[in-house]
């Protein structure tokens, strides 16, 4: 009963992110930029765009500028998530990939980095007054979600160790639709249950920020405003009401 | 004078303690009916107002990604908050640039997004009341539209695109503000943002000329009208007479005569300034850049340069060509548009310039990096251009520069304070705060280095400082124009000493 629910669960949640993930990429992607307002000095050709862009989604660049520390605690949190991301894969490999395996010492001990990484978020958002003033019920939500998911892993993998066997067995059957039970072992079922809430909300939350940063024409536009010109379909439409529609 | 304090300067780089509703009560004079209408907006507050601003927000989102996007993205982390002069003068915690746009993302939460239907509480979406009105009133006209916020945002988030749409909004359902929508109708009906007529203008140029010929002897022209000149100038309509502006005017002629190219100003098209920007519309932004086209096309010719002025070179610069566009009917060799510093840099290159530094002995300059011009544009080819290139032609005509702090110029200049269609009276109050984190950076300068007087390439930043300077301590003419400094500088040919 248990497993079932959660197998449906999963599915669910995976359905939704997948599907309100790409109505969102999509919806981004599709929306017009009318004009060329690249935060300058802006890279003037494309590859640039790219080093600035993968300076900002790997360094974040802009808020280490902004904050020494927000950008240690928020680079430490995501660095180490990735982390744990890539060591999760071992769950639902068979047999697992050789450079996950790499991973694993890393992922290990990652999850205390995230964890610290949170709780100093977190500590930010009661501490400094500016932080405290614009930080609504779903920031600590999130935070507080974030921090549940990485403490009831760390407690699985160092303190009161869960089944794994039975555990990636019902990784993969859920794969392969193959189901198979799920061990009952509550931190497992929190640390679950967290992380499916997680999935759910992830296309209508604030983590939308993750595809948000590569669609930011702030960031992504080429500097080339006299060298090309730039025209939004809908603004195009108001020069052939004009009768100066030459030349296009 | 005013009834307000100005935060004592020498606290201003301590973050300021949160300060509630501080600035709540300044908001700019409302629209009159008959300057709404000239551009189309409703008279005055229609009875519909929320439906229809929660329909035209819905638009918005349709057309723009970066709204649509920083509506999405903004993850509260709180790196922007500390990045606003008028959050920095002021400390209301609204005008931090997070905050600022929270007062219109708590609308799209509730009316367009899953959470904020259903969860408004829990994400902080909120209906749209008279009260969030009025709040975006308030301080949608404190942001100055200065981008400094987004240079610091993980995701770009750029408040000055988040403030154009709430006004774009606001004009739309009948709350425009007065100084914006009186000037573009200026614009629309005479020409410029001061409604200055052609005949006044041939006078005032006419005057420039005699004396710029006492000064030094030679018959430098400054020709409106000339059909058939090889360059089109257009400026600020700032620069026909306010101080310290006018010196730059007589210092582009200078320039232009000394080069020996044929250039003209257009009566038609007698302003650089486009306010439909700090409007949010892209329709009147489009009108008012479609003047400068038609003048070029009418005076046949070949090259555009733009004058010293901000957000009249970002929207020339970054803008021109989508809204005007495209410009195959000028000369292909040039970059359309120029600003006048990239003209005058190059002839300095060429050593076409003979420039007496010493000239400019009596003082020591600084240099003010207007926001429009470090963030939203560029000079020259590569990226910095716009950072480099005025700050040579200052070298190359004065011996005695220093730049302010490294984190008060360049991509983090601080707004002059009266940016974004704030250069009003009634908003003299935010103005005077605003300007308080350049007056310290200002200040600090001056005491360690004796700097005397602040350059500028910006007709808003100029008129600003002339006005603020005096609240904190300085002279209002320790502002002066880049291209005053070549005029002083500059020997003509045959000019006497
Ligand atoms: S754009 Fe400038 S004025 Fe507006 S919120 Fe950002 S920093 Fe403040
Ligand atoms: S820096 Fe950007 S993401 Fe962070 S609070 Fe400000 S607007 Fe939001």
């Amino acid at each position: 009963m248990l497993s079932t629910i959660f197998a449906v669960l999963f599915y669910l949640a995976t359905a939704v992110f997948v599907v309100g993930l790409v109505y969102r990429i999509q919806l981004y992607a599709r929306t017009p930029a009318p004009l060329k307002i690249p935060t300058t000095p802006a890279p003037v050709t494309t590859s640039g765009v790219v080093v600035r862009m993968f300076k900002e989604v790997v360094f974040f660049e802009s808020l280490f500028k902004a904050n020494k520390w927000t950008w240690l605690f928020g680079w430490v949190f995501h660095v180490a998530l990735l982390l744990v991301i890539l060591r999760h894969l071992r769950y639902f490999t068979e047999p697992v990939w050789f450079w996950v395996t790499l991973v694993q010492p890393f992922g290990k001990y990652a999850g205390f980095a995230m964890l610290a990484g949170l709780s100093a978020l977190w500590g930010r958002r009661f501490l400094v007054e500016r932080v405290r003033y614009i930080s609504g019920p779903s920031d600590h939500l999130m935070l507080m979600l974030l921090i549940g998911i990485a403490a009831s892993g760390l407690i699985m993998k160092f303190m009161a160790h869960t089944d794994i066997v039975s555990l990636k067995a019902f990784a993969l059957g859920l794969i392969y639709f193959d189901w198979q039970t799920l061990p009952a072992d509550p931190v497992l079922l929190i640390h679950l249950g967290l992380v499916l809430v997680l999935i759910f909300i992830f296309p209508v939350s604030k983590l939308l920020h993750a595809p948000g940063v590569f669609f930011s024409p702030g960031r992504n536009q080429v500097d080339n405003p006299r060298e090309k010109r730039h025209v939004a379909p809908w603004a195009d439409a108001l020069d052939t009401n004009q009768p100066k529609a030459k030349g296009k | 004078m005013a009834d307000y304090e100005t935060i004592p300067i020498n606290t201003l780089f301590e973050i300021p303690a949160l300060n509630p509703g501080a600035m709540k009560n300044s908001s700019p004079f409302v629209a009159a009916p008959l300057h709404q209408e000239a551009l189309g907006f409703p008279g005055e507050l229609v009875d519909d107002w929320q439906a229809r601003a929660i329909e035209k927000l819905g638009e918005l989102l349709k057309k723009s990604r970066a709204l649509q996007v920083y509506m999405d993205s903004c993850v509260k982390c709180g790196a922007c908050t500390d990045k606003c002069h008028y959050f920095l003068g002021t400390g209301d915690p609204k005008n931090m640039p997070v905050a600022r746009q929270d007062l219109l993302r708590k609308i799209y939460r509730r009316y367009f997004t899953f959470a904020g239907k259903y969860f408004p509480k829990l994400v902080g979406a909120e209906d749209l009341t008279k009260e969030v009105l009025d709040d975006w009133y308030s301080y949608f006209h404190q942001c100055s539209q200065c981008r400094r916020c987004s240079v610091y945002c993980p995701y770009g988030i750029d408040t000055a695109e988040i403030s154009m749409a709430a006004r774009e909004i606001m004009d739309h359902i009948g709350k425009g503000q007065k100084y914006c929508n009186e000037i573009l109708g200026k614009v629309h009906q005479i020409g410029n943002n001061l409604g200055l007529p052609e005949k006044a203008l041939i006078h005032t140029l006419a005057d420039l000329e005699e004396d710029i010929e006492e000064e030094t002897g030679v018959k430098v022209r400054i020709p409106v009208n000339k059909k058939g000149a090889d360059i089109l100038l257009v400026t600020p309509s700032a620069d026909f007479f306010a101080e310290p502006h006018v010196d730059g005017l007589i210092g582009y002629a200078k320039v232009f005569h000394q080069a020996g190219v044929s250039w003209t100003l257009s009566s038609y098209a007698s302003e650089a300034a486009n306010f439909a920007m700090f409007i949010g519309s892209y329709e009147q932004m489009k009108l008012v850049a479609e003047r400068i086209r038609k003048a070029a096309e009418e005076l046949g010719v070949k090259r555009i340069i733009f004058g010293e002025c901000g957000h009249a070179w970002r929207v020339a610069y970054s803008f021109l060509n989508t809204l005007a566009g495209p410009f195959d009917f000028l000369d292909s060799d040039y970059p359309v548009p120029q600003h006048i510093c990239e003209f005058t840099w190059d002839l300095i290159q060429k050593g076409e310039l003979n420039l007496d530094k010493s000239k400019n002995d009596h003082m020591t300059l600084t240099f003010h990096d207007s926001c429009n011009v470090a963030r939203g544009s560029r000079m020259g080819d590569s990226p910095g251009g716009q950072f480099k290139i005025p700050r040579a032609i200052i070298k190359a005509c004065c011996n005695n520069f220093v730049d302010m702090a490294a984190d008060t110029i360049g991509e983090t200049t601080f707004c002059c304070g009266g940016g974004g269609g704030l250069l009003t009276d009634d908003l003299m109050e935010i103005r005077t705060k605003g300007a308080s984190p350049r007056m310290q950076a200002l200040k600090d300068v001056v005491d360690e280095h004796g700097v005397t007087h602040m350059a500028a390439i910006c007709a808003i930043c100029k008129s600003q400082f002339a006005k603020v300077m005096p609240s904190y301590g300085f002279d209002m003419d320790s502002v002066v124009s880049v291209h005053q400094l070549i005029s002083n500088a500059i020997i003509l040919d045959g000019q006497v000493q």
